[in-house]
C-alpha cells in the first residue's frame, strides 16, 4: 500500500521498526488468558465429539436443535452485536432458509448438504434487500419494521396459491438422513456430527470477520455511523451487506433446522421464534462470539426447564428463569465470564 | 497554481438560520489557516460541507480543483481530506488500535467472504494497516494504552486517538475543529508543537477551528475569521486580531 512508504518518509525513519506491544495478558492460577481460552476451546470440542455416545438420541436431537439455534443467534449478533441493527424478523430468515431445504428435498430430491449453500445464498440476499429500505429507520424503528417481517412471514406460507411449494398449513415432511459411508452411527447422531461440523466452520468465519477490516467498519458504524462514514467506511453498504450476511447465517441455521427436526410448517416460525433467538443472543451477551452457544442451548431448554417444573404454569416459570438470569448476568453469559476473569486477575496479582 | 482547497460562495441554511453565507476562500498547499468565529459562527457547518455531511445551497468546494459536491461522505479520505470532530466522535467500544486501524480503512481493499475466509491477500493487506496504525501510536504516544477501550480512556488521550486516527487517513488537508476543547494550558501548549510537528513532519495542510486565540496566533500563518455565517475578517493573525469588526463580534457575543 502507497500509505505505508509515505509515513516512513514523513517521520524519516530508514525502517518501519515500529514497537508493537501485545496486549497484556491477565495471568490466572500461573495461565494466561490466551492459554485458559484455548484450553477451554480443546474442552468444548472434546466434550461435543464425547456427547453423542453417551447420551439418549433424544437429548442429541436437543442438542443438534440448541446448535442449530446458536447459529441462528450468531447471525442475529452479527447484525446486532457487531452492526448495532436490530431485528425482531430473524424466525422469516429462519424460515425462508428451512422452507427453501424442505422444498429442495421434497420437490427436486436434492441431498440435504446441497441445500444449505443454496439457503445461505437466498437469504443473503433477501436480507441484503431487506437491508437497503432498513437503511432509513433506526433503533426502534427498524425493530418494528422487522417485526413486521416476522408477523407475515407464516402466512405467507399458509397462502394457498403457495400451497403447491409450501405444503400449507401442513407444511413439509422431510426424511431425515442416515449416516453415509456406513458409518456406525444412529441418524440423530450423524446429523448431530453434520450440524456440527457446519456450525464449527460458520464460526471460525463469523470470528474472522468480525476481527477483521470488515468487521472492525461493521464495529464502527455502530459505534458513530457519521464518523464510520467520515473515515471512508461506507456505511449503508456495509449495513446492506450485514444484514444479508445475518440472514445468511440464520438461514443456514434454518436449513439445518429442517433436516433436524424432520418436517417445516409454518406455525414453527411465528413471530415468537424471533423473540427465542433475541432472548438467546441477550442472555448470551449481545456483541459475544462464544456467548450465542449459551443462547443457543438456554433458547431450547429453558423452555423445557419451564415446563418440567410446573405445566400449568410453565410461561410464567420461564419468565422467572429469565428474570432471574438477566438480573445475575445483566450483560449476558460472556459478560458473567468476563468478570469472573477479571476478578480472578486481579486476586492473582 | 490551484490551491488546496477553494471555498466559493458558500451558503447553508437550516430552515430560517442562515448558518454560512456566500463564504469564500482559498487555502494553499502547506499552510494553517485558523478558523474563529464566536459560538454559533458557522465553522462547524463549514467543516461539515468539507467532509459532505452538509450539502451547501449555493456556492462550491473544490478540492485540488475538483468539485467534491458530487461525492458521497465516505470518498472524502480518497481524495485526502481527513477530520475531527468538536465533540470527539470516537468508536468508543474499540480499542485505540482499532479505531486508528479503521482511520486506514480506505487504503486496504477487503470483503465479507475474503475476510471471513482470512485469505492470504487479506492477511498482507492487515499487516500493511498495521503498519501504519502502529506507526502513529508510536508518534502519538499512545502505546500504553493501545489495547484498551476508548471508553476508558481519559478526555485528552481520547483527543489524541481521534487525531491519531484522523492521520491514519493520510490525508493532504485535515480539518481540527477545536481540539485545545477541553484541554488544560500545559496540554494546549503540548497540542500547539504537535500540530506545528504534524504539519512539517508529515505534509498536511491544516485548517484549524479554534477558540483558543493564543493557539491559533502561535500556530496559524493565516486566519479567517466568521461571525453570523459571513465571513468578516481575512488575513495575517496580527491583522485579524486588530480588525475593528472581529474585536467586535467578540465582544458582542461577550456583552
Ligand atoms: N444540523 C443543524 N440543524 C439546525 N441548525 C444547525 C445545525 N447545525 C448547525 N446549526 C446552526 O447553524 C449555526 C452555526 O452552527 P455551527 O455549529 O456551525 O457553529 P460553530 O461556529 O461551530 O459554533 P461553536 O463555536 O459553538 O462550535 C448555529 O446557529 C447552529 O444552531
Ligand atoms: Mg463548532
Amino acid at each position: 500500500m502507497e500509505a505505508t512508504p509515505a509515513a516512513i518518509e514523513a517521520t524519516g525513519a530508514a525502517t518501519p521498526s515500529v514497537v508493537r506491544l501485545p496486549p497484556a495478558q491477565a495471568v490466572i492460577g500461573g495461565i494466561t488468558l490466551a492459554r485458559w481460552r484455548q484450553l477451554a476451546i480443546i474442552a468444548c470440542v472434546i466434550v461435543a465429539l464425547v456427547i453423542p455416545f453417551v447420551v439418549k438420541n433424544f437429548f442429541i436431537f436437543q442438542l443438534t436443535l440448541a446448535l442449530v439455534y446458536a447459529l441462528a443467534i450468531l447471525g442475529l449478533n452479527l447484525l446486532t452485536g457487531f452492526n448495532g441493527q436490530f431485528s425482531l424478523g430473524h424466525s422469516a430468515f429462519y424460515a425462508i432458509g428451512a422452507y427453501t431445504a424442505a422444498i429442495m428435498m421434497d420437490h427436486w430430491d436434492v441431498a440435504y448438504y446441497w441445500t444449505l449453500p443454496v439457503a445461505g445464498v437466498v437469504c443473503l440476499i433477501s436480507g441484503f434487500l431487506f437491508g437497503l429500505p432498513a437503511l432509513r429507520l433506526e433503533g426502534i424503528y427498524l425493530a418494528l419494521a422487522t417485526f413486521a417481517l416476522a408477523i407475515a412471514a407464516p402466512q405467507i406460507l399458509k397462502f394457498s396459491p403457495l400451497e403447491h411449494w409450501t405444503g400449507g398449513v401442513q407444511g413439509i415432511v422431510v426424511i431425515k438422513p442416515d449416516a453415509p459411508f456406513g458409518l456406525p452411527l444412529s441418524s440423530d447422531q450423524w446429523i448431530y456430527f453434520f450440524t456440527l461440523a457446519v456450525a464449527a466452520v460458520l464460526y471460525v468465519c463469523a470470528v474472522n470477520l468480525v476481527n477483521s477490516r470488515t468487521g472492525r467498519a461493521m464495529k464502527a458504524i455502530r459505534d458513530n455511523a457519521i464518523a464510520a462514514g467520515a473515515m471512508g467506511v461506507n456505511v449503508s453498504l456495509y449495513k446492506s451487506l450485514t444484514f444479508g450476511v445475518s440472514a445468511l447465517y440464520t438461514g443456514i441455521a434454518g436449513a439445518l433446522g429442517a433436516v433436524v427436526a424432520g418436517f417445516v410448517a409454518p406455525d414453527s416460525f411465528t413471530f415468537t421464534l424471533s423473540i427465542q433467538l433475541f432472548v438467546g443472543l441477550v442472555v448470551g451477551g449481545v456483541g459475544s462470539i462464544p456467548g450465542t452457544l449459551f443462547g443457543g442451548l438456554f433458547a431450547l431448554f429453558a423452555p423445557n426447564v419451564a415446563e418440567s417444573v410446573s405445566k400449568g404454569l410453565a410461561g410464567a416459570v420461564y419468565g422467572v428463569i429469565l428474570i432471574l438470569v438477566i438480573y445475575v448476568m445483566p450483560s449476558g453469559a460472556a459478560g458473567l465470564v468476563r468478570l469472573i476473569v477479571s476478578k480472578l486477575a486481579r486476586s492473582a496479582r | 497554481m490551484t490551491p488546496l482547497l477553494r471555498v466559493a460562495n458558500v451558503g447553508v441554511r437550516f430552515g430560517g438560520i442562515v448558518a454560512l453565507e456566500r463564504v469564500s476562500f482559498d487555502l494553499e498547499a502547506g499552510q494553517m489557516l485558523g478558523l474563529i468565529g464566536p459560538n454559533g459562527a458557522g465553522k462547524t457547518t463549514l467543516f461539515n460541507c468539507l467532509s459532505r455531511l452538509y450539502t451547501p445551497v449555493e456556492g462550491d468546494i473544490l478540492f485540488e480543483g475538483a468539485s467534491i459536491l458530487d461525492k458521497a461522505p465516505h470518498r472524502m479520505v480518497e481524495i485526502g481530506i481527513g477530520r475531527t470532530f468538536q465533540n470527539l466522535a470516537l468508536f468508543a467500544r474499540m480499542s485505540v488500535l482499532d479505531n486508528v486501524r479503521v482511520g486506514g480503512h480506505h487504503v486496504a481493499r477487503s470483503d465479507f467472504f475474503s475476510d471471513a475466509l482470512h485469505l492470504p491477500w487479506v492477511r498482507r493487506q492487515d499487516h500493511a494497516l498495521d503498519e501504519i496504525a502502529w506507526e502513529l501510536i508510536d508518534y502519538l504516544d499512545l502505546h500504553a494504552v493501545a489495547h484498551r477501550s476508548v471508553a476508558d480512556l481519559p478526555f485528552g488521550l481520547q483527543k489524541r486517538v481521534e487525531l491519531a486516527r484522523a492521520l491514519a487517513v493520510k490525508p493532504k488537508l485535515l480539518l481540527l475543529d477545536e481540539p485545545a476543547g477541553g484541554l488544560n494550558h500545559v496540554e494546549v501548549d503540548g497540542l500547539g508543537r504537535l500540530i506545528r510537528r504534524i504539519r512539517d513532519e508529515r505534509n498536511v495542510t491544516v485548517l484549524l477551528v479554534e477558540h483558543h486565540m493564543n493557539l491559533v496566533m502561535s500556530v496559524c500563518d493565516r486566519v479567517v475569521a466568521l461571525d453570523f455565517g459571513r465571513k468578516i475578517a481575512d488575513g495575517t493573525p496580527a491583522e485579524v486580531q486588530r480588525n475593528p469588526d472581529v474585536i467586535a463580534a467578540y465582544l458582542g457575543t461577550a456583552a
